[in-house]
């Protein structure tokens, strides 16, 4: 990292979880580095299989049976101590893990129906984050649920707090949600696709109210979305995976008008834009994503890559190479195998080069 | 213009909402409440909304997938003679299911795991075609895998062996088998992912234009309709609000709510971050709608008759239809926004 007021407040390096399946194992998230700093909207893209979800699960240390984290270090800096916590090493189950889980760092799943309990009403749930977390009195923790449904924009919120999730409508309950998570004044705040079931007018409420609480509580934010319209709107810096690896990660700006990465390039430009002329083409990508046992060897991408060079994309994965401070790619085409130090065994025969 | 293919006069669906020991109604939810529009042979429609808007219950009457409360479905049929589907019995309609197919949103759901493709794509010739003979069936769904871009070898396999776009392939070619006129995409590429949304949408429009084919697509994502459609009728709990041809829409639109919906599109350009602030509050319930405008207690732009009366659908130049007190005076913006103005980089100064 470039010398920096702040130091990350997260920061993952080479993680590593896979399922452990009887007809195979699955490399879910299979080597992958970022850092969230205080403040920062970390937006991390990318379609169905990329291992987003299941990245933000091992943050959390939520993966399931019969999945593993098997390699990496989740670095946090838990509020009040100078030395970072390594996530990866707690046990799942463990004191440490559920103190910072909820409190430091909480989570706005995907579904917002699916998240509360249709028996319980909002106010219960919400008291029960705060009071597993803070020493207060039932009648503070009221009182602070009430003020969190107040700052998130539920209208009349005493009367709220005691209503059932599905008596609230879809912006409400995802309104609700966001309360709920940042009960405890989170650091890290993991927004799992909080949009996709939602429609766009809700969806652009959210968003400002997402912005908002970024800057009143200097909160960093993962945002995890296939929607590319979503990031850019949103994020400051953008983390782009295809089959459990980063392929690119730059600020926004740079991602979507400087990509350098033929994945990146060849999504921004199979999204149809809203100031392209309608009724022509669509540049697209070849074929369909790989089913997770069929992972390409070498580039996971290079099956669907244009720009692919035979005998050097399907060797090995691309380390990784700078294109500045803050931006960088997996290619080959920026870090040739030849230069590559840990690249395995294929590359060992050097004359591999064409003749 | 000529006779439309597709005529949809005062559609009406009502669902009663029943309560009681007797289950006696109550109240009706009018999840389509006088839907008008009209489409042109090899014309795509675009029908937008927010859920619950009735886009889809619209879309299942006109198939008569459901019945019709009231108002009249005119078809212009393959022999040129136009008939009511709406007030056409069963039997009289059957020989018409041929000229109009659907595509699901759901490709996961909507093909039978134990059937395969041959039986799949099969079906509505023998259901329908009457197409006895097994070796001429399976000639003409390998024709048909072919034409959405699928080996023909793949007819004996099972739809579990295909990803989510192959998968929407196989419906099409399902939806195209007797050669349809009229075909109702209910949300036919939000369930893929984007690199795959984009082959099923270039597939649609290649189908449209080797068959002539006319589209009613029922989608909420405004880009994909602004690239895909020609016209655009947008609705707004259960009626109409506006329809006009695309570009109109997309930047001059009339009604607030469709300027609404044009701004809150997240634009992928971060260059492009538009300081607008979103509609307040939520779309009101079908069963319980506001009084006069459905829209006004959301609209920025409300006056007292907005309240009183319900506006009329009216024709404000050719082809642009919208149902607003003051369609009229006001200065609307489309896509994009009016203060698009790019924003700094992150307040925390991460990226120097």
């Amino acid at each position: 990292m470039t010398p920096d007021n702040s130091s990350p407040l997260l920061s993952v390096r080479n993680l590593k979880t896979y399922f452990f399946l009887d007809e195979g194992t699955v490399r879910a998230v299979d080597g992958v580095d970022f850092d969230v700093l205080p403040g920062q909207i970390l937006g991390i893209v990318g379609e169905s299989g990329c291992g987003k979800s299941v990245t933000i699960k091992s943050i959390l240390r939520i993966v399931e049976k019969p999945g593993r984290l098997v390699d990496g270090s989740i670095l946090f800096r838990a509020g009040g101590q100078e030395e970072p916590v390594d996530l990866a090493r707690l046990d799942p189950k463990g004191k440490r893990i559920r103190a910072i889980r909820g409190a430091e760092i909480a989570l706005i799943p995907q579904e917002p129906m699916a998240a509360f309990s249709p028996v319980h009403t909002i106010g219960d749930q919400i008291l029960e984050a705060i009071l597993l977390h803070q020493d207060v009195s039932q009648e503070e923790a009221w009182r602070m649920a009430v003020q969190r449904l107040d700052e998130v924009g539920v209208p009349d919120p005493e009367r709220r707090m005691r209503a059932y999730s599905w008596e609230l409508s879809g912006g409400l309950r995802q309104r609700a949600i966001i309360a709920m998570a940042l009960a405890c004044n989170p650091r890290l705040l993991i927004a799992d696709e909080p949009t996709t079931a939602i429609d766009v007018t809700t969806q652009a409420q959210i968003l400002n109210l997402l912005r908002r609480l970024r800057e009143q509580h200097n909160m960093a934010i993962i945002f995890i979305t296939h929607d590319l319209g979503v990031i850019a709107q949103l994020a400051d810096y953008v983390v782009v995976m295809y089959l459990g690896q980063v392929m690119e990660a730059g600020p926004v700006e740079q991602i979507f008008h400087d990509p350098h990465h033929p994945y990146t390039r060849a999504l921004l430009r199979s999204i149809p834009s809203i100031h392209s002329p309608s009724h022509t083409l669509l540049p697209t990508i070849e074929g369909s994503i790989p089913h997770p046992f069929n992972r390409p060897p070498g580039c996971p991408f290079h099956p669907r890559c244009r720009e692919a060079m035979p005998d050097v994309c399907n060797r090995g994965f691309p380390q990784r190479h700078a294109i500045d401070a803050q931006h960088s790619v997996h290619c080959f085409l920026y870090s040739p195998a030849q230069d590559g130090p840990a690249i395995p065994a294929a590359t060992a025969s050097e004359p591999s080069r064409q003749p | 213009m000529s006779q439309p293919l597709l005529e949809v006069k005062n559609l009406k669906k009502y669902f009663p909402i029943r309560a009681g020991f007797f289950r006696k109604v109550v109240g009706h939810v009018r999840a389509v409440d006088d839907v008008s529009f009209a489409i042109q042979e090899g014309e795509t429609l675009g029908l937008v909304g927010e859920s619950g808007c009735g886009k889809t219950t619209t879309a299942r009457a006109i198939l008569r997938a459901l019945e019709p409360t009231d108002g009249q479905i005119l078809f212009r049929t393959r022999s040129g003679e136009v008939v009511d589907l709406a007030s056409l019995p069963e039997a009289e309609l059957r020989p018409l299911r041929r000229e109009m197919q659907m595509i699901f949103q759901d490709p996961f759901a909507s093909l039978n795991p134990r059937m395969t493709l041959f039986d799949i794509v099969g079906e509505p010739l023998l259901v329908i075609g009457g197409m006895r003979d097994r070796r001429r069936r399976a000639d003409r769904v390998a024709e048909l895998l072919e034409l959405v871009g699928l080996r023909r070898e793949y007819m004996q396999r099972y739809p579990h062996a295909f990803s989510g776009g192959q998968r929407q392939r196989i419906v099409i070619a399902r939806a195209l088998a007797l050669n349809p006129r009229l075909v109702v995409a209910d949300e036919p590429v939000s369930a893929l992912d984007v690199s795959v949304q984009a082959q099923v949408l270039n597939l649609m429009m290649k189908l449209q234009r080797e068959l002539n084919l006319t589209y009613l697509f029922v989608a909420h994502d405004l880009s994909v309709v602004k690239h895909f459609c020609d016209r655009v009728a947008v609705m707004y709990v259960g009626k109409i609000v506006e329809t006009a041809p695309t570009q109109r829409i997309f930047y001059t639109p009339r009604h607030p709510y469709t300027a609404a919906l044009m701004a809150a599109v997240p634009i992928p350009d971060p260059r492009i971050r538009s300081a607008m602030t979103p509609l307040e509050g939520d779309v009101p319930s079908p069963a319980n709608p506001p009084s006069g405008c459905y829209f006004h207690p959301r609209c920025p732009h409300a006056v007292d008759i907005c309240s009183q009366e319900p506006p009329q659908l009216q024709e404000i130049a050719p082809g642009h239809f919208v149902s607003c007190h003051r369609a009229q005076e006001l200065e609307l913006v489309g896509i994009g926004g009016p203060a698009t103005q790019p924003q700094d980089a992150s307040p925390s100064g991460a990226q120097n």
